[in-house]
């Protein structure tokens, strides 16, 4: 069939009304794609029938025009593509993949927190301890030098079984005691040191071992001696008394 | 704009591509539904459907099944058909095969005088009579050619060709 005979046999206006079968719908596709006059008359018919159906029609109003573009707004979202599909699931994995990730990370920074505040308090307590055992160590070094003489005080009638010693360096006066021989004092009570010179008996105050319970060596210095002739401790109610109260004397020990 | 270039744009799904589609085409569906269902308020109801059908159908058209014009043409007549068969419409006892598009565009001229339904009265009714109702059925109407030749008791064939010297016959009114 040439390009005029199948203008001229009516099969191009049944093209245009969609009213022909699929063979020779794709028959005509072809030849219109190849011949330009088959496609400029399709063209002319439609043109004819658009202007048909388009004036003299009722006017359309034009609130349809945002209706309809809502509608479709809406209707759209039901026509992904498979690919589109991919994309926008793809999206949302990634979403939910970033949240998971966060909430992950945020575990994580709050355990590593935890972590970090449960070393934080542990290094200060090992600082702590350092310092302490660095301080001891020092004291017992020094008690190691020879110049320190030991007087020994032994446990007296209210606490036979007590005992502790006094390192006391005639040079320099320094007076050290060592009292891990003495039970804990009782709660409001403290053990007093004194030294004592006699004819008279004259004790002196030399310390308060306020700090007993908190220091596990219970080693402490107390104060310079310049001159005595013995040493002894007694349990005085809290903050020390002017007198030894003779009654509760732990220990005693000459020089 | 040509109906390739809309095609191509509206499958690209380009934010403007609905406003070309809707400015080239929504008069003239509206047109078509209009004269099968004859009511404003279902007409544009339809109207609306067939457009989120046809937005919604879009991946799949292809130039090789026919003219993008004949695509949306043809998804507007069976909504609009189905419409029309649906029992509550069609309660109200229109007729859509007697009333046609020049019956439509009558009523158009005389309820609001459109200058463009004045024309085109004029001129349509220029058509033979049998023009008229073949053009209706076909077009308007999608009937299948078989249908149409039993509707206007013409054979096959002859409405074939009488059908090409209708449309001729439009062209040369129109374009005059």
């Amino acid at each position: 069939m040439t390009p005029e005979e199948l203008i001229a046999s009516g099969k191009l206006e049944l093209y245009v009304y969609g009213s022909l079968t699929k063979e020779e719908q794709d028959e005509i596709y072809a030849l219109a794609v190849e011949h330009k006059i088959i496609m400029e008359e399709i063209e002319a018919i439609e043109a004819a029938l658009f202007r048909l159906s388009s004036y003299g029609m009722p006017y359309l109003s034009a609130r349809n025009y945002e209706r309809i573009k809502a509608a479709i707004k809406l209707g759209s979202r039901n026509v992904f593509t498979i690919r589109q599909k991919v994309v926008m699931y793809t999206g949302y994995a990634a979403a939910i993949l970033l949240l998971v990730s966060l909430g992950l990370i945020n575990n994580k920074y709050q355990s590593t927190k935890r972590n970090y505040n449960t070393i934080y308090t542990v290094k200060n307590e090992l600082q702590e301890t350092l310092v302490k055992v660095t301080n001891e160590k020092n004291l017992i070094n020094e008690l190691r030098e020879s110049k320190y003489d030991r007087v020994t005080l032994a446990g007296q009638a209210v606490s036979p079984e007590s005992s502790a010693n006094v390192y006391w360096d005639q040079e320099s006066n320094q007076v050290v005691v060592d009292v891990q021989n003495l039970p804990t004092p009782p709660p409001g009570k403290v053990y007093q040191v004194w030294s004592l010179t006699f004819d008279p008996l004259t004790p002196v105050s030399i310390g308060v071992l306020d700090q007993f319970t908190s220091v596990d060596i219970k080693i402490f210095s107390v104060e310079n001696v310049s001159n005595a002739q013995a040493f002894g401790i007694t349990l005085e109610p809290e903050g020390g008394s002017p007198t030894p109260t003779m009654d509760q004397l732990y220990t005693l020990g000459k020089v | 704009m040509s109906q390739e270039e809309l095609v191509v744009l509206l499958q690209k799904k380009d934010p403007r591509s609905f406003d070309y589609l809707y400015d080239m085409y929504a008069q003239n569906l509206y047109g078509v539904i209009f004269n099968i269902l004859k009511d404003t308020q279902e007409s544009e109801d339809t109207l609306q459907e067939v457009f989120v059908k046809i937005w919604n159908s879009l991946p799949s058209y292809d130039a090789k099944k026919g003219r993008f014009f004949t695509w949306i043409l043809n998804i507007a007549r069976n909504l609009a058909i189905d419409k029309y068969r649906s029992k509550a419409f069609n309660n109200q006892k229109k007729n859509l095969i007697t009333d046609n598009f020049v019956d439509t565009i009558k009523g158009s001229y005389s309820l609001g005088g459109k200058t463009d339904a004045i024309g085109l009265h004029k001129y349509v009714n220029m058509l033979k009579p049998l023009c008229i109702k073949i053009i209706d059925l076909l077009f308007f109407k999608g009937f299948t050619q078989k249908e149409a030749s039993e509707e206007l008791e013409i054979p096959l064939g002859t409405l074939k060709t009488r059908n090409r010297a209708c449309i001729n016959e439009l062209r040369n009114i129109i374009e005059d």
